[in-house]
């Protein structure tokens, strides 16, 4: 099964999107369940990546990634009417939705991808949605517009206060934790540090707090093992136990120390291929047109 | 013995053979036919098969140790029952096709069965060349001489003849030994079947977990290609349960059975102190990263990383305990140790793999299991505290209890820690699947034909038997074949007497 993607673009300077052929998983997929691609070869890093949006009409999958490493950046590299190698998915356990009153949505960075069809479909059941998205600076900011349609009241935050307030996001959320009434759920989603902070705030206020985790995997259907994180002091697979889990019982020390386990082979493998591209004059870097 | 002194005893025993007057006392004296394989020091450098296989002279020599027993016990130690003796018969004869022939009757994948079976607890122990000398190493070595059988027809010329078409649809879930067995033996009776695989290549558990220095990938690719020239379909990249469910494939996708072979698929931890550290790895995360994704050409054409370590100890006493150890071994270890609490008799491994394993350099560290796994401050393993064990009474499996021994703490350093302790039932399918029957450890539960809860739903190998062997995971697939067959027929015949 060939899996041609039919448009692309660039986000920011280094996340980018693509809706790409993938019709039994654009059929099947619920919020917060993800994939796992490789792109050019069997021999290719298999990674895991969100789905931001599907359209079943035309048989697609929206997928949104940060450029990171060799992997992420081939994915980048690829034009429409270019194919993926292989896709397969919808993998993880779909999120649990239903009305639980008032859900506070923070996303960071990427994290706005996999959070944008959970608050949607939050929204759908009847929660009333405050959503705070954070970012380094406006640049980097993704999705706005797309929450900006479904959210009751909406918070930016900019590290650098080029755009909305400058502050994190766990800033917001606590004076909404404040709240009468304060939040019945939380939604986290975005870089293990900033989920990690999110949950600090959120178990002062005793609210339940849902985080997706994005771990190293190999084939996200448990048989590996590679993705698994402590909870509540025992393991668990992300893969097939998650990816959403109950955010005060994660250690994410841990888990962002675990996220490093290849950095080094990441870094050479990545520079490898930035000199390959080069000699073949590929230089899509600073293209920002596409 | 050199190759012509082979050759002149081998034609005065095949004389006295062909005129019936070898007697048991002579076939006795045939000295045992030692696998030529890689030497130990150069091979722990490739990745190249370590057994090279049987001569022609060295295949019927070995052949004619059998004494061609009447009750032929090694039948009974076969789980699939292969005709031992007289594929056997055959090699010494120098029919070497009829061999192939008789061991297929029974066993569709000879090539893989030969390289990977236990044969000295299943045949080989029954065997009684084996009994007389009191050691199943010296019994006729069976598995060899399948594995010479099936590699002599290398091109796979025998395709099995496929029935006329029925137009039924059947669903093979995972295709590994089981689902190609499943897929063989129901893609003959002339219906519709699609292997589904969650992965991006098929084989299961002979491409992900069995190295390719036991088994070479091009034999299981050669097993798969057999399957497309007989018509069955496969698709990769599917996770039943999640791309679609049983129920859909059924209901909707017009499939009227399904075989669910998907393995066992979830790794066992010890659940000890340590177990998220860095360099902590599953057995089955390490062996797929190595050989289904050749993390060992990291940077020459593939992008799966995987750690170098100096030293790495690996934890357990099976099959894949060994294949670990010795992957990490070619990965370029210095020091590899095995850590496993019981002794070497209790090792569930292939004996031959232990020797292997023995000849190449791993350490054996007997009656020791680790306690606590040690980390530094960026939460990279550094070393194992273990315990000292001895054996105690027979436990539920028949084996002596291991009994840690109090005080006998001890370190060892290490940069990678391999946990090969066996695997639990995947609970994809079980959450997936409302209406199908699972015992309390998550097994499917299935009768005596394979068939489990649900109507037209069949199941076998790892996810009903727990951990178990390639051969047992064929030998269910058999049966379910067989069953999910008699199931359609009964189905055609009330069609058509509608």
């Amino acid at each position: 099964m060939s899996h041609k993607i039919v448009s692309n673009s660039r986000l920011s300077e280094n996340v980018f999107t693509a809706d790409v052929e993938a019709p039994l998983i654009a059929q099947a997929r619920k919020p917060g369940q993800f994939v796992i691609v490789s792109v050019s070869s069997d021999y290719s890093e298999r990674i895991p990546l969100t789905i931001a949006d599907t359209d079943p009409g035309r048989g697609t999958i929206r997928l949104i990634w940060q450029r990171v490493g060799k992997t992420t950046a081939e994915l980048a590299d690829l034009q429409t009417g270019d194919e993926i190698a292989n896709i397969v998915g919808p993998l993880g356990k779909p999120t649990h939705i239903e009305n639980f009153g008032m859900a506070v949505c923070v996303g960071g960075g990427i994290g706005n991808a996999p959070l944008l069809p959970i608050a949607k479909a939050l929204k759908q059941a009847g929660n009333k949605i405050i959503s705070i998205l954070g970012a380094r600076n406006k640049q980097l900011l993704i999705l706005e517009y797309e929450f900006a349609r479904i959210s009751d009241e909406l918070i930016i935050t900019t590290d650098d206060g080029s755009y909305g307030r400058k502050a994190f996001v766990s800033e917001p959320l606590k004076e909404i934790c404040q709240r009468t009434p304060k939040p019945d759920i939380a939604f986290v989603i975005g870089p293990a540090v900033m989920m990690k902070v999110c949950c600090e705030v959120t178990k002062q206020f005793n609210i339940p707090t849902q985080v997706s985790l994005n771990t190293i995997m190999v084939d996200g259907t448990g048989m590996c093992g590679g993705c698994r994180i402590e909870f509540d002091g025992h393991p668990k697979f992300v893969c097939v136990d998650g990816p959403e889990f109950d955010g005060h019982k994660v250690n994410f020390d841990l888990m962002m120390k675990r996220l490093n386990a290849y950095k080094d082979q990441e870094q050479q493998a990545y520079e490898q291929y930035k000199t390959h591209r080069c000699k073949i004059g590929l230089n899509s870097q600073e293209d920002l047109s596409r | 013995m050199n190759e012509r002194e082979t050759q002149e005893f081998l034609q005065q025993l095949l004389e006295k053979h062909k005129a019936g007057r070898l007697t048991s006392a002579e076939r006795f004296k045939i000295p045992p036919q030692d696998m030529p394989e890689q030497d130990p020091a150069s091979r722990k450098h490739n990745i190249k098969e370590v057994a090279l296989g049987y001569t022609e002279n060295q295949a019927r020599l070995e052949a004619l140790r059998c004494l061609g027993c009447k009750k032929a016990p090694c039948i009974d130690g076969c789980p699939v029952r292969i005709r031992i003796r007289d594929f056997i018969a055959a090699i010494a004869d120098g029919q070497y096709g009829k061999a192939l022939a008789v061991i297929k009757e029974n066993s569709l994948l000879p090539a893989v069965c030969g390289r990977v079976c236990p044969q000295e607890v299943q045949c080989q122990e029954k065997c009684t060349v084996g009994l007389k000398f009191k050691d199943p190493c010296k019994a006729v070595s069976i598995g060899r001489l399948e594995r010479f059988a099936a590699d002599l027809d290398s091109d796979n010329a025998s395709i099995p003849a496929v029935a006329p078409e029925t137009g039924m649809k059947v669903a093979v879930i995972g295709s590994g030994p089981g689902g190609i067995v499943a897929a063989t033996d129901i893609r003959r009776a002339g219906h519709d079947v699609t292997v589904f695989e969650a992965f991006h290549k098929t084989g299961g558990v002979l491409v992900y977990g069995i190295p390719e220095f036991r088994l070479p990938k091009v034999i299981v690719q050669k097993e798969v290609d057999v399957l497309k020239k007989m018509g069955v379909k496969i698709v990769c990249n599917f996770v039943v349960g999640r791309t679609r469910t049983i129920e859909q494939l059924m209901k909707e996708d017009g499939f009227l059975a399904v075989y669910i072979g998907v393995g066992a698929g979830l790794p066992s931890f010890m659940n000890i102190e340590g177990e998220s550290l860095i360099g902590v790895y599953s057995a089955n995360e390490y062996l797929t990263r190595a050989n289904l994704m050749k993390a060992y050409e990291f940077g020459r054409g593939a992008d799966t990383p995987i750690a170098h370590p100096k030293k790495v100890a690996v934890i357990g006493g099976g099959n894949v305990a060994l294949d670990s150890a010795r992957t990490a071994l070619r990965l370029g270890a210095e020091k590899v140790y095995l850590v496993y609490r019981r002794t070497e008799k209790e090792m569930p491994a292939r004996i031959e793999e232990i020797h292997h394993a023995r000849d190449e350099g791993v350490e054996f560290h007997l009656l020791q299991s680790p306690k606590r796994i040690i980390g530094d401050q960026n939460s990279k393993v550094t070393a194992i505290e273990c315990l000292r064990y001895q054996l105690g009474e027979p436990d539920a499996s028949g084996r002596p209890r291991p009994i840690p021994i109090e005080g006998s703490e001890f370190r060892i350093d290490l940069d990678t820690c391999i946990m090969a302790i066996g695997s639990a039932a995947n609970p994809l399918i079980r959450q997936t699947t409302p209406g199908l029957e699972f015992n309390k450890w998550g097994y499917i539960v299935v009768d005596d034909n394979c068939k489990t809860s649900l109507e037209g739903v069949y199941a076998g190998g790892d996810i009903v038997l727990g951990a178990a062997t390639v051969i047992l995971a064929m030998g269910q697939g058999r049966i379910a074949a067989a069953a999910i067959n008699e199931y359609l027929a009964k189905k055609k015949k009330h069609f058509d007497g509608l």
